[in-house]
């Protein structure tokens, strides 16, 4: 990125995999003047050939799945900003590389020119993108990458001057507005409302000037150190040559078309597409949009299950039980995220001090390819049989160390996992000393109980190749209908008597020639001629039992129980839109919900007719104290109402009350078309929402306005809707049979919020649709793909290694008390004549959760947890109690 | 019809569809111009809105 000096031989960057050197073709002197040559020479595994050669090989595929993504916008063009003139003008993305470990100054905020540390950093957004001009569409993920890296110029240094010039905060996805509250408070990052018009600097300073406009008043200048351009996501280079030789359609701006509601669907048989390359996305968007267009693949070819692993797949299992331990330690730094904290060369010598341990190093990733590779060689070298690595969550991580650990011959069991990243240096920033002690600390405890670790034999269990739907709105009928295409049984139980939800409702779309409703109509026929799918309507979960690739669930259905067997569940139980408890809602009836007005237009009301002016006002219960979440699709919504009104009743006044326009993506382009069209655009924020009065007959609309210094104006609408926030329903009970968490909103928590958005952390379990967040239609159909896509890759196996971690009864010790067959909430033990007229308590493994409830209740010691025995939890705490030196 | 599936692109996209692909018995050509997979997401430090590292 023109950021650093490099050789013609290197590694593009230390995340990439495979993770090895490449040439530089361009300056690489052999190969250009055929000089030099030491490189063959010196290299010991003769991995050297300068003779490769570019070849052509033919595949035959039955499908292709497009993923060539995005180009960065390097804002040359943009000659006012200084970008190419000052070296101090940089890229988010160079930015990036400066801010990470990994980058060519290891992660130090500097500045370019003189390599003087940055005090003062702006960022601007949207350079290259709302562009009217020229690209006119919003690239989607600037306003939150742009606070995400003041954040992080924050975290190296709190002195760090952070300021953000923005003109709307997109801050439209799961948890985001929450985000930038935490960059305000927390942080104290500064944001300004405003448009930047110049970056200059004087012959007097070596600092650049940022001139800028906010709504107020009159330009200001302000210095700054270092300036990072949030520039957008655009066109890939080469689109249109592989646009024309695989024969799909671009858009204006490039990117790939897509046929109405499917944002998989090129249009051309056999072909989809994914990522950045459809519009501008974040990656939760990507991934998810990518596990769709797989289900889209796996419906066309439709393979047979898998057999289960082959023997040969894993080295056989070293029998460790008579090895004394010996201990491998990895410390890990993860980039700045530990190695900025915690001294990690101190951790990695204590842990060397520790009984057991064998051998200790560092990485800077310990999670890279070739940290792993690195691992099996050393427990081959070392003749380790127990690992423990020192880095994050077990949550995120554990299942790939494991994966190491049974590679290298070691069962998955043998291995332990310190958070010195969650639990350490993210909490302790601001006291590296004391972090480094409890890193140390949590390494001592690691080792204790890795030393008594047991290797565990996982017994396979057959996978019932059945999925069961809960929801049957627009998300959960269309992940029914995909698990069907693929082949598997889907059970869809829906509460109403209707499949359809909230997409009942939805009478028109954008563009508006697209029909909703007809779209329903289609997919519904679909559902009810697919055999494979079989449909409870007014029905409910009562009870869900088993685990993972067997689930037996108990569905009430118009007053009589059923029972249902499963591999996999999918949750889509939709979302409601709020009956808001202000702006006169519900005390008189020319205020609707934006849901309810939809109806009314629908019909033509003649209300509508009869009015002259109508104010729709966005963010009613959205992005506030209460909810804090922006409800992402009021602001289309408000759009394709006012675009719609303006075309049936052209003599009507439109104004639209709003905090930000959030139009991501290529739906800016909306935006530009209803100012066109002569909608009115009104702003307000937080400390002065507008005020909604009866004055006799008529509804007093007061808005302040800040453009003209506060001053306040006054509407008398006919009729006000009220964009109202899109609320979760009542979840809580749902998730309590499932066990799995929802957000303090009220949603349902996926298992990783960036690589795993359709799965929770509960095995077996996925998600879809608006009880994960609010989304348009278009991204639940995608996200409906994509659970489907993920309960497939487990339906398509026939068995699963069942969980090992669950809780023993040693029969002998066993009073049968019964107090274990009481306290289990997934009635896993029994109790059980064992001979000799003697009763003892039996655990089911197939229902036994690993929770701990009834090794901790039983009153005679009898139950054990596996994997989390007594003695291990013991060692754990005694080590916490003795004090590292 | 061939039971097999050509991803372009081995950015987390491509990557995520292939895995998606693989996982359920269907073999996948990955294509990638550059010298390793990972994309734009290897290249980045941290992202939002949980400060997670990229991989």
């Amino acid at each position: 990125m023109g950021m650093g000096i490099r050789k013609a031989i290197y590694i593009p960057f230390s995340q990439g995999t495979p993770n090895i050197y490449t040439i530089d073709k361009e300056h690489c002197p052999k190969l250009i003047k055929d000089k030099c040559g030491l490189c063959e020479k010196i290299c010991p595994t003769g991995a050297i050939n300068y003779q490769q050669k570019e070849q052509e090989v033919q595949l035959e595929v039955g499908a292709i799945v497009v993923a060539v993504g995005f180009d960065s916008f390097l804002p040359r063009s943009l000659t006012n900003l200084g970008f190419g003139r000052y070296k101090d003008v940089v890229t988010s993305l160079q930015y990036e590389r400066l801010s990470s470990a990994s980058g060519p100054t290891g992660g130090h905020l500097v500045r370019p020119s003189n390599g003087e540390e940055a005090k003062r950093i702006a960022f601007i957004h949207c350079v290259g993108s709302r562009d009217v001009k020229n690209r006119e569409f919003c690239s989607s993920v600037c306003c939150m990458y742009a606070t995400k890296e003041a954040v992080i110029a924050k975290s190296h240094n709190k002195e760090i001057d952070t300021t953000v010039f923005f003109m709307d905060m997109r801050s439209f996805g799961k948890e985001f507005d929450q985000y930038i509250l935490r960059a305000k408070k927390d942080y104290g990052v500064r944001y300004i409302r405003s448009k930047v018009s110049s970056v200059s600097q004087s012959n007097t300073s070596d600092r650049l000037t940022l001139r800028y406009s906010t709504e107020e008043g009159p330009p200001e200048e302000e210095e700054f150190d270092l300036v990072v351009l949030a520039g957008g996501l655009h066109r890939q280079t080469g689109s249109s040559e592989i646009a024309e030789l695989l024969g799909i359609e671009l858009n204006r701006y490039g990117f790939c078309s897509t046929i109405p509601f499917d944002s998989v669907e090129t249009g051309k048989a056999g072909i989809f597409v994914c990522g950045a390359f459809q519009e501008p996305k974040d990656i939760p968007e990507t991934v998810t949009q990518s596990s769709a267009a797989a289900a889209r693949v796996s419906a066309l070819l439709r393979p047979p299950r898998c057999k289960p692993a082959e023997e040969g797949a894993y080295p056989p299992e070293i029998d460790i039980t008579k090895q004394p331990p010996r201990i491998g330690v990895f410390v890990c730094r993860c980039g700045t995220n530990i190695g900025d904290f915690v001294n990690v060369p101190e951790v990695v010598e204590y842990a060397r001090s520790l009984p057991y341990v064998v051998y200790a190093e560092e990485n800077l990733y310990s999670c890279s390819q070739d940290a792993q590779e690195r691992i099996k060689d050393k427990i081959q070298e070392n003749k380790l049989n127990r690992v423990v690595v020192a880095s994050c969550t077990p949550r995120t991580h554990q299942p790939l160390f494991q994966e190491t650990l049974r590679q290298a011959g070691l069962n998955k069991y043998l291995f332990e996992m310190a958070n010195i990243r969650e639990q350490c240096s993210w909490v302790h920033m601001s006291q590296p000393e004391e972090a480094t002690q409890k890193a140390k600390d949590l390494t001592r405890m690691a080792v204790a109980r890795a030393q008594i670790l047991q290797p565990l034999v996982e017994v396979p269990a057959e996978i019932i190749p059945k999925g069961l739907v809960i929801g049957g709105g627009l998300a959960g009928t269309t992940a029914a209908l995909s698990l069907a295409e693929q082949g598997y049984k889907a059970y869809l139980v829906e509460k109403e008597a209707e499949l359809g939800g909230n997409f009942r409702r939805l009478k028109f779309s954008l563009p508006l020639d697209d029909d909703p409703q007809k779209y329903l109509q289609s997919l519904i026929e679909k559902v009810e001629s697919n055999d494979l799918v079989e449909v409870y309507t007014e029905a409910e979960i009562k009870e869900v039992a088993g685990f993972i690739g067997n689930f037996q669930t108990t569905v009430l259905h118009k007053g009589k129980e059923v029972k249902l067997d499963h591999g996999a569940i999918i949750v889509a139980t939709g979302g409601v839109e709020l009956k808001p408890p202000e702006y006169l809602y519900g005390k008189d009836e020319r205020v609707v919900t934006g849901q309810e007005f939809e109806e009314l237009l629908a019909r033509d009301d003649g209300r509508i007719g009869e009015s002259r002016a109508i104010a729709i006002i966005l963010c009613v219960g959205s992005r506030e104290k209460e909810r804090p979440y922006c409800s992402r699709i009021c602001c289309l919504h408000a759009l394709k109402t006012a675009l719609k009104l303006r075309r049936g009743y052209p003599d009507l006044q439109v104004f639209i009350i709003y905090k930000d326009i959030i139009t991501y993506g290529f739906k800016e382009e909306y935006y530009r078309r209803a100012r066109e069209e002569g909608v009115i655009f009104l702003r307000y924020d937080d400390d002065h929402k507008p005020s909604l009065l009866k004055e006799g007959d008529r509804l007093k609309l007061t808005h302040r306005v800040q453009a003209l210094g506060g001053e306040e104006i006054v509407l008398y609408p006919d009729m006000i809707i009220l964009n109202a926030a899109i609320i979760p329903r009542d979840n809580s009970s749902l998730a309590k049979m499932l066990k799995v968490p929802l957000t303090g909103d009220g949603f349902f928590l996926e298992a990783h919020m960036k690589l795993r958005p359709v799965e929770f952390a509960t095995d077996g379990v996925f998600l879809c649709g608006l009880a994960h967040s609010p989304k348009s239609a278009e991204e639940s159909i995608t996200q409906a793909h994509a659970a489907a896509s993920r309960a497939v890759s487990l339906l398509s196996q026939t068995t699963i290694e069942a969980p090992a971690v669950i809780a023993e009864v040693d029969e002998e010790r066993c009073r049968a008390c019964g107090k274990c067959v009481e306290v289990c909430e997934y009635s896993a033990p029994e109790l059980v004549d064992v001979g000799e007229g003697r009763k003892a308590a039996r655990i089911n493994p197939l229902l036994c959760k690993g929770c701990g409830a009834c090794p901790v209740l039983c009153p005679s010691s009898a139950i054990t947890l596996r994997h989390f025995t007594s003695g291990q939890i013991i060692s754990m705490i005694d080590a916490a109690l003795k004090v590292a030196t | 019809m061939k039971n097999r599936v050509l991803v372009i692109g081995g950015g987390i996209g491509g990557i995520q569809a292939s895995l998606d692909l693989a996982e359920k018995g269907i073999p996948v050509c990955l294509l990638e111009r550059s010298p390793s997979i990972g994309g734009r997401m290897a290249q980045l430090d941290k992202t939002f809105p949980t400060n997670d590292c990229s991989i």
